[in-house]
């Protein structure tokens, strides 16, 4: 153990051990509840404002409304027969040891009211069945350990039966927020994508500003004017990438490649102000509401802009309901042009500019670096690309080999389908929750320390913007430096041979 | 006696039988409104088949996750199912020739069943995270297996009884006619947790047999580009 107590309150866990499964200790994340939603917040999502009096009632009957509603969701509650194998599955239960983030521990949190209230057994013999009624302190635990799930659906992958935790504490939260409990982190984003169109709530002007500012920096670098174009109608492309691509570290120097890239294939592109955010945080909360009125507003943007094709930037989440939600929130997507998959994730444009030799590549750029790659849980699991079964894992990994001489790959089983998550995703990535942060990055450091003991990596690549902003913070506190993480895009742009 | 326990038998198989229909029903009738397969997952229908097939027999995400789990898990179902298909020579006249070839083996298949169920019931005791998340109804239902496996063992190794009056028995439940029991405490206790078994399959966490075949994310294919995913709410 390091001991980081001058910096922080808690301790970092030792990432170069190997990887081995924790001794359960009760409560000891219970501390690590997230901030929550101001009633100004709360409001603005149409969710009421504070605690309401009738909350037993309302989330009771939210549960058998929404166990109704969501096949996946009632499923889920009545299968599981506790047999375990998902205990040692949480990036969140290593690093914390809290008997509570073991996927089925969570989702008993749940699963003890759904029992009592809406079976047979849990009726007539609760004690017998571990069913529970819905109290004060249920509900604490429901607002700790369903914020400590980022939903990165890794212990789908090996429960008998599927139980995604993730759909479990998506529906928790929606029940909360419905009693007006909320998520400070979450529901805060929420508000300002609805009123400016992104996370960040960057209003457009001040977005324009900061294209151009972009604009002077490549031509600057490459003597190349690259275009970072906004609003403009008729393009071929509409690029929809995580605001944070437009000006965070390491998130910039990926757009800068993806404007590199399709610069190099001659394809006209461009951002639009309304849509200024590939992100939906509605797919956190569980709001099927929130998630569609934010995938319409792209397609709102692109019906106006009168564009052929949609393009999703580096993200995670964003690709899992741009590939699997958008179609069926937004859609149908007709107007677009048929030749492409709508929506097409950015590595896959590249890719196939790659497979049609479009593009001037010298992975000689890309010398100095020795890479890995970190498959973000919304993208390996939740998600597809290129037409192919899992492409989501084979795409990132061929143009990373193009543009890379040197690149390894992490022991198998953090990898692929059964990735670590950053430990930001699903809607903890706030300060808030540094703790619990550092901590569930614990597994990927280990594995990532493994290979760099080997291979001496300098640096890890993600495309995905919660996984490098959540690196960026928590590499350093196990030894690393924060610009070791780094976009796939960051890496093509530089191996990028630009004409002038 | 073989009245009672008959009633009890028939009691349990309708109880059974109707849960199941209700449960295949319910979650059928639950719209499924996003797609949401845990990928990789297959793009054609017959590919979901096939890996719903391999996780109903394989249990092959269950083999990813923990090996002792999963001999145990895959012993016992494999070794029950062995078993009740050896069972069908008391129920059909005349007996199928492929049910006398395994019947022999059974006494085998019943000691690896009652051995596997010990095993899994060792594992909930043993290991800390999977005791803590076990209930009282988790024990039991393994408790309650092996009473089942263990009386058939004992009826099989030591405590003999008169298969001949037992088939009469059984072959009468066909036609409501209660024919007499052999007389034995091991046969009531075995014919007592078969009624059991049955009463509580469709109220307990046994209807995973069910959930499995709903699941989404197994369920479900990777085709929302090619063709779009209607949500059921919106119709
Ligand atoms: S979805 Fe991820 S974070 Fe949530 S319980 Fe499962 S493994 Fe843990
Ligand atoms: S693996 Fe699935 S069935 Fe087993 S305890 Fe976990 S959630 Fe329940």
């Amino acid at each position: 153990m390091v001991n980081n107590t001058d910096k922080k309150s808690f301790i970092t866990p030792d990432a170069s051990v190997k990887l081995s499964i924790p001794e359960i200790e009760e409560s000891a994340s219970k501390h690590l509840a997230p901030f929550k939603a101001s009633a100004e917040h709360q409001a603005a999502l149409g969710f009421p404002d504070r605690l309401i009096d009738n909350w037993k009632d309302v989330a009771i009957e939210k549960l058998g409304e929404l166990s109704g509603k969501y096949r996946g969701l009632r499923v889920y509650l009545d299968s599981c027969v506790n047999c375990g194998a998902c205990t040692d599955k949480c990036h969140y239960f290593l690093g914390t040891g809290d008997p509570k983030n073991m996927p089925v521990a969570r989702q008993n949190l749940m699963r003890k009211v759904y029992r009592r209230y809406y079976t047979f057994a849990g009726r007539t013999v609760p004690w017998l069945v571990g069913a529970e009624d819905l109290t004060e302190e249920v509900l604490d635990d429901w607002y700790t350990y369903f914020n400590q799930c980022s939903q990165c659906r890794r212990c789908s992958v090996y429960c008998p039966y599927g139980i995604d935790t993730a759909e479990v504490s998506m529906a928790a939260r929606e029940i909360m927020d419905t009693i007006g409990v909320g998520q400070k982190y979450s529901n805060e984003v929420i508000g300002k994508v609805h009123k400016l169109g992104n996370n960040l709530g960057l209003p457009g002007p001040a977005l324009a500003n900061t294209l151009e500012g972009l604009e002077e920096d490549v031509l600057e670098e490459t003597g190349v004017a690259v275009k970072f174009p906004l609003d403009q109608k008729d393009a071929d492309i509409l690029l929809v990438t995580p605001s944070a691509d437009f000006f965070a570290e390491p998130h910039v120097d990926g757009l800068i490649g993806y404007a590199k890239v399709l610069h190099q294939a001659g394809i006209s592109w461009t951002f639009s102000s309304t849509a200024s955010e590939a992100a939906n945080f509605g797919l956190f909360i569980g709001s099927y509401d929130n998630m569609q009125q934010i995938a319409s507003r792209i397609k709102d943007a692109a019906l106006e802009l009168n564009v052929k094709r949609i393009v999703f930037g580096e993200c995670g989440h964003a690709w899992r309901v741009a590939y699997n939600y958008l179609n069926t929130l937004a859609g149908p997507f007709d107007f677009l042009d048929p030749k492409y998959p709508m929506p097409q994730h950015i590595v896959e444009v590249t890719y196939d500019l790659i497979q049609q030799g479009r593009l001037h590549l010298d992975a000689s750029a890309n010398d100095d670096k020795r890479v890995t790659f970190h498959d973000s849980c919304n993208i390996a699991r939740a998600s597809g690309m290129a037409g192919i079964k899992g492409g989501q894992l084979s795409v990132p990994r061929d143009v990373l080999k193009t543009v890379c001489n040197h690149f390894y790959d992490m022991r198998s089983n953090t990898i692929g389908e059964a990735t670590f998550c950053c430990g930001g995703g699903g809607g903890l990535l706030t300060d808030d929750l540094l703790e619990l942060r550092v901590k569930g990055a614990l597994p990927r450091m280990q594995a990532l320390q493994e290979l760099h003991d080997k291979h001496n990596i300098t640096h890890m690549a993600a495309m995905c913007a919660i996984c490098k902003s959540q690196f960026a913070k928590v590499l350093p506190y196990y030894g690393f430096e924060m610009d070791q993480i780094i976009s796939v895009h960051q890496l093509v742009g530089d191996a990028l041979v630009m004409q002038r | 006696m073989s009245v009672v326990i008959a009633t009890l038998l028939y009691l349990g198989l309708g109880v059974f039988v109707i849960g199941c229909v209700y449960w295949v029903w319910r979650y059928a009738s639950i719209p499924a409104p996003l797609n949401m397969p845990t990928m990789p997952a297959p793009t054609t229908r017959c590919g979901v088949a096939l890996r719903i097939l391999r996780e109903t027999v394989l249990f092959e995400s269950l083999f990813k996750a923990s090996k002792w789990t999963w001999i145990f898990g895959w012993l016992f179902h494999a070794s029950l199912l062995f078993v009740v298909l050896c069972h069908l020579r008391f129920f059909v006249d005349p007996v199928w020739g492929w049910v006398n070839v395994i019947s022999p083996y059974s006494r085998y298949a019943g000691i690896v069943l009652f051995f596997s169920l010990a095993g899994l019931l060792l594992r909930r005791i043993v290991i800390a995270r999977v005791r803590y998340i076990s209930v009282p109804s988790d024990y039991l239902m393994l408790l309650m297996l092996m009473c089942l496996a263990g009386s058939g063992l004992l009826m099989r190794y030591k405590y003999y009884i008169d298969l001949y009056t037992l088939r009469n028995f059984a072959l009468g439940l066909g036609s409501f006619s209660f024919n007499v029991l052999p007389p034995s405490a091991m046969l009531l206790v075995h014919l007592l947790m078969v009624a059991v078994l049955l009463l509580v399959f469709p109220i307990s966490k046994l209807t995973h047999a069910i959930g499995v075949f709903f699941s989404p994310s197994r369920n479900q294919r990777d085709n929302t580009r090619a063709k779009r995913y209607v949500n059921r709410w919106d119709s």
